[in-house]
């Protein structure tokens, strides 16, 4: 057992992986002396060397690009974005390629590629560095989509990750990055991925959330429990593919739904979750649908961020909603 | 002032369009046996294209990206390359592809939109053809970084067409390939045309073999439409990058002598008189008065090929005409090795409402 934060905890399994498996590849923008930015990748090119833990050009393209090219002759490239604001040039690697290479050479060439990256904001970054842009990987086909809320989960899931066949994308929630430690068992221990964690069971009213908005779910829930009002917290986890069934369950048994997401609202996805809940649990409902989520404008330079990210408040004042009447 | 860099581009040319020999040939061009065999593959590829175009402008096929006039590019560039190298072709490089295993049929299914084309049995680890310009270069680093990981002595071979250069995606795949002396060759073929835009608006550059330099990967121009110039220059840049000395960026001139794919009306925008110009320096003709010199290849020889790649043809165009009609489920069971829970019911949808044909007429 180590005690650890969820950066120290993603090192750990990353070091794991590197171990277990001479075909893992971890690449990126100063990934290797320097240890990355968030100091995820410490120590590991000491381990390994510099071939198995590179230092890319710094171009997300072309990191993309060329962990599709090594991943489609059986390496398992392990790649970092140094921040979610730079994914856009990556994009059309990760959608044009990555998700389709399996597809349309009917399983001839494969893409067992993890892509790694800070996700979110609250951190006081410049800006572009505190993007919550999860729905433009979500959309896509092929792709797997998963965002870590602890150390423990941090730890099998990303083993999870790099040991599946098809590309993943690990959003790592910025602001959890050393909020919290944990007892972490560094053994090799992945967990399964494309399911949902019930993080606190209740009766009143369902809140699914995911990424650094577990803090602020939870300090809701806590305030809210001193009224007696007993919230279900589910942590969403897989952003892609959605557990659907997980949600379903609670929403049967508590009638009320509120979802939380620091990403923008619109076309966010809180829509794709309502709107599965409407059409198979609309009955089940008590109260109309909430969404406490980021604004529809930009993310704000970090003077404001935390008028964007959704408060505590926020999400108490929305429980609240689903509860009047 | 002073001077503290200098750069020269080489130009390289072996088969005059005449047909003649431009001074000493590279060893491989002592085997007549072996130059015939290069020949051969050219002359399927021309008869070919035609013929696929001939199946889309009759409805048997879809949109085609026709390769005539590339044919000594395509096939120099097969014959340097090994079985192990892999190919990131983009997508008219039939002669590369067959001659490295790819079939006929494979690429008529392609064409014809269905997935089964790009499951090549043969090469495996080649890549599809790409359609995003630009984005198979990066995709050749990865390829060579893998070989450079596990020590394997492949290459990874990008092609690239003159507009394709003007993609961010290529110059960062050089210069990642540069920086980390990567064992590849990025092939751009200049055919003078990206769709409608005329190369000398694609760039200031003089060569695209140029385009490498800024990069620090040094460049070669060779006349794409003689084979054994582009199969020595591609031999030697895949000794270099073999030998661990890094990537080279080769340009082949040559000219697209079609459309640019059969969607494409080339009348609208080339001015008059460049492609008939064009079909004087074309390859094949020079190819076949060369090995008429050698007393390798005659009148007879040349009946019986032609008739032989016809037969070829014609037995590819009934087995990609008697393939599997195309089942819904293929939609969705290449997605993933362990697909979702989720996907399932849609899959039983597609199953339920079925291919659609009925609704097209």
């Amino acid at each position: 057992m180590a005690i650890v934060t969820l950066v120290e905890s993603i090192n750990l399994a990353l070091g794991r992986a590197l171990a277990e498996d001479p075909e893992v590849v971890v690449m990126g923008e100063d990934v290797g002396v320097n240890g990355g930015v968030f100091r995820a990748t410490v120590g590991l090119q000491q381990r390994f060397g510099k071939l198995r833990v590179q230092d890319t050009p710094l171009a997300e393209g072309l990191i993309a690009g060329m962990a599709v090219g090594m991943a489609s002759q059986g390496m398992k490239p392990v790649a970092e974005i140094q921040f979610m604001g730079f994914i856009y040039p990556a994009l059309d690697q990760i959608a044009n390629h990555m998700v389709r290479l399996r597809n349309r050479t009917r399983g001839r060439l494969t893409c067992p590629v993890v892509i790694r990256m800070p996700h979110g904001g609250g951190i006081h970054a410049p800006e572009h560095h505190s993007e919550s842009l999860e729905v433009l990987l979500c959309h896509h086909a092929g792709l797997r989509v998963v965002c870590p809320t602890s150390p423990a989960r941090a730890y099998g899931l990303l083993l999870a990750a790099i040991r599946d066949p098809d590309p993943v994308i690990f959003l790592e929630p910025t602001r959890l990055y050393r909020m919290a430690r944990q007892d972490v068992l560094d053994d090799g221990q992945a967990l399964a991925l494309d399911q949902a964690f019930v993080q606190r069971e209740g009766d009143d009213v369902t809140l699914v959330t995911w990424g650094a908005m577990i803090h602020e779910t939870m300090r809701a829930a806590d305030l809210l429990l001193q009224e007696k009002i007993s919230c279900e917290v589910i942590d969403l986890t897989s952003l892609s593919p959605i557990d659907h069934d997980t949600i379903l369950d609670s929403v049967a048994h508590t009638g009320r739904l509120v979802i939380v997401h620091e990403a923008a609202r619109n076309a966010g996805l809180g829509a794709e979750i309502a709107a599965t809940v409407a059409e198979h649990a609309l009955y089940d409902l008590l109260a109309p649908i909430e969404r406490v989520t980021g604004y529809d404008t930009v993310m704000p330079y970090f003077a404001l961020e935390r008028a964007y990210i959704p408060s505590v408040e926020r999400i108490v004042d929305a429980v609240r909603n689903t509860l009047r009447g | 002032v002073k001077t503290i860099a200098e750069f020269a581009i080489g130009y390289e040319q072996m088969l005059a369009a005449d047909g003649s020999p431009v001074g000493e040939l590279p060893a491989f061009a002592r085997d007549g046996a072996e130059l015939v065999r290069m020949y051969r593959m050219m002359v399927l590829c021309r008869l070919f294209d035609a013929k696929a175009i001939n199946l889309q402008r009759t409805g048997r096929l879809g949109t085609y990206a026709p390769c005539t006039g590339h044919e000594a590019t395509h096939v120099g560039v097969g014959a340097a390359m090994r079985p192990g190298d892999v190919l990131c072709p983009v997508y008219r490089e039939y002669g590369t592809q067959l001659w490295r295993g790819v079939t006929l049929t494979e690429i008529l299914t392609y064409w014809a939109g269905d997935e089964n084309g790009t499951n090549f049995k043969v090469p495996r680890g080649d890549f599809p053809w790409c359609v995003p310009i630009g984005s198979q270069s990066p995709h050749a680093a990865g390829v060579a970084m893998a070989f450079k990981i596990r020590k394997q002595p492949h290459c990874a071979v990008a092609y690239i067409g003159d507009g394709g250069t003007s993609q961010g995606a290529f110059h960062e795949a050089v210069n990642a390939a540069g920086a980390q002396r990567l064992p590849a060759v990025f092939v751009v073929v200049n055919n003078g045309w990206a769709i409608s835009v005329p190369a000398a608006e694609q760039t200031a550059a003089q060569t695209f073999a140029q385009k490498g330099l800024g990069n620090g990967v040094p460049g070669v121009q060779v006349d794409g439409n003689d084979m054994i110039g582009v199969r020595a220059v591609m031999e030697a840049a895949l000794a270099r990058a073999r030998a661990g000395e890094g990537p080279t960026v080769v340009e082949a001139v040559t000219y697209r002598l079609s459309d640019h794919t059969t969607a494409d009306d080339a009348s609208r925008y080339r001015p008059a008189g460049e492609l008939e110009a064009a079909w004087k320096l074309e390859p094949l003709l020079r190819t076949r008065r060369y090995l008429e010199s050698r007393k390798l290849w005659d009148d007879a020889q040349e009946s019986a090929l032609r008739a032989d790649c016809t037969r070829q043809i014609e037995a590819a165009v009934l087995a990609y005409q008697n393939r599997p009609a195309a089942h819904t489920d293929s939609m969705f069971d290449h997605l993933f090795a362990r697909p979702p829970a989720g996907l399932a019911a849609q899959k039983r949808l597609a199953r339920r409402f079925g291919t659609g044909k009925q609704q097209e007429s």
